[in-house]
């Protein structure tokens, strides 16, 4: 009995963590935010689903199959996202309009991947690639004393 | 009182497989190539909690060897598409 019920709750919070990241897929304004709300949700989710399954059924060969299944997702999830991720920026998927950050701007060359130790300071808090015009005023603290 | 469980897991399949359509709407109209590669990233992956759901509805062991298996494919074909963008960036310099 308390068994089925601890199997009801996982299934119940894998499901919800599965269906957040699904508004969030169709929701979100920006490639990469979407990737942020659905690579880690789903793969959560997908863990809370077989962590039911371990506890529906506890047989050897069931739970080491969730097990392996888990572990691997865990494993591979972020290396896939990290990739997709880098492939977008470096294919220059915009980001969102009102995004107010890029941190790897002007510091991030495309061409041979390769990060550079010393920031530049005059823009790069504007959110725009190198070779786009920037038309905006860069948000800056006055007081940042940078 | 009814079985508790009967009742949750079918409507988490049915909340799965609308995941599964918000997921699909997005590889349909996603503005770019690398949100195509994301949708069909996470459809693989909803599909691997719904067979999990599925085994534990029937009780049959031998379909955690297809979420796994699924698991598998899933990543390389994520990296490879990846793979692909970026090289297809590198090489021809355009986007899209």
């Amino acid at each position: 009995m308390i068994q089925d019920m601890l199997c009801a709750v996982l299934v119940i919070l894998g499901t919800l963590f599965i269906v957040i990241a699904g508004i969030g897929i169709l929701r979100m304004p920006d490639l990469f935010m979407r990737m942020s709300c659905t690579s880690k949700a789903t793969t959560l989710g997908m863990g809370f689903i077989m962590a039911a399954l371990a506890v529906r059924f506890p047989h050897l060969e069931i739970v080491t199959r969730a097990l392996v299944i888990t572990l691997f997702a865990f494993l591979t999830a972020p290396v896939a996202a990290h990739m997709i991720a880098r492939a977008a920026y470096v294919s220059r998927v915009p980001l969102w309009k009102e995004s107010v950050v890029d941190q790897l701007c002007n510091r991030y060359d495309r061409c041979t991947c390769t990060l550079e130790s010393c920031p530049v300071v005059d823009d790069s808090m504007t959110g725009r690639f190198r070779d786009e015009p920037a038309t905006e005023e860069p948000r800056r603290d006055e007081d940042a004393g940078v | 009182m009814t079985h508790f469980l009967d009742i949750a897991v079918p409507v988490a399949m049915i909340f799965l497989t609308a995941t599964i359509f918000m997921a699909f709407v997005r590889l349909i109209k996603g503005p770019s190539f690398p949100d195509r590669v994301v949708a069909l990233d996470i459809m693989t992956t909803v599909a691997m909690g719904l067979i999990g759901l599925y085994a534990m509805e029937t009780g049959e062991a031998i379909f955690l060897d297809v979420a796994l298996l699924l698991a598998l494919v899933s990543f390389l074909g994520t990296v490879a598409f990846a793979y692909y963008v970026e090289r297809r960036q590198l090489a021809t310099g355009s986007s899209e």
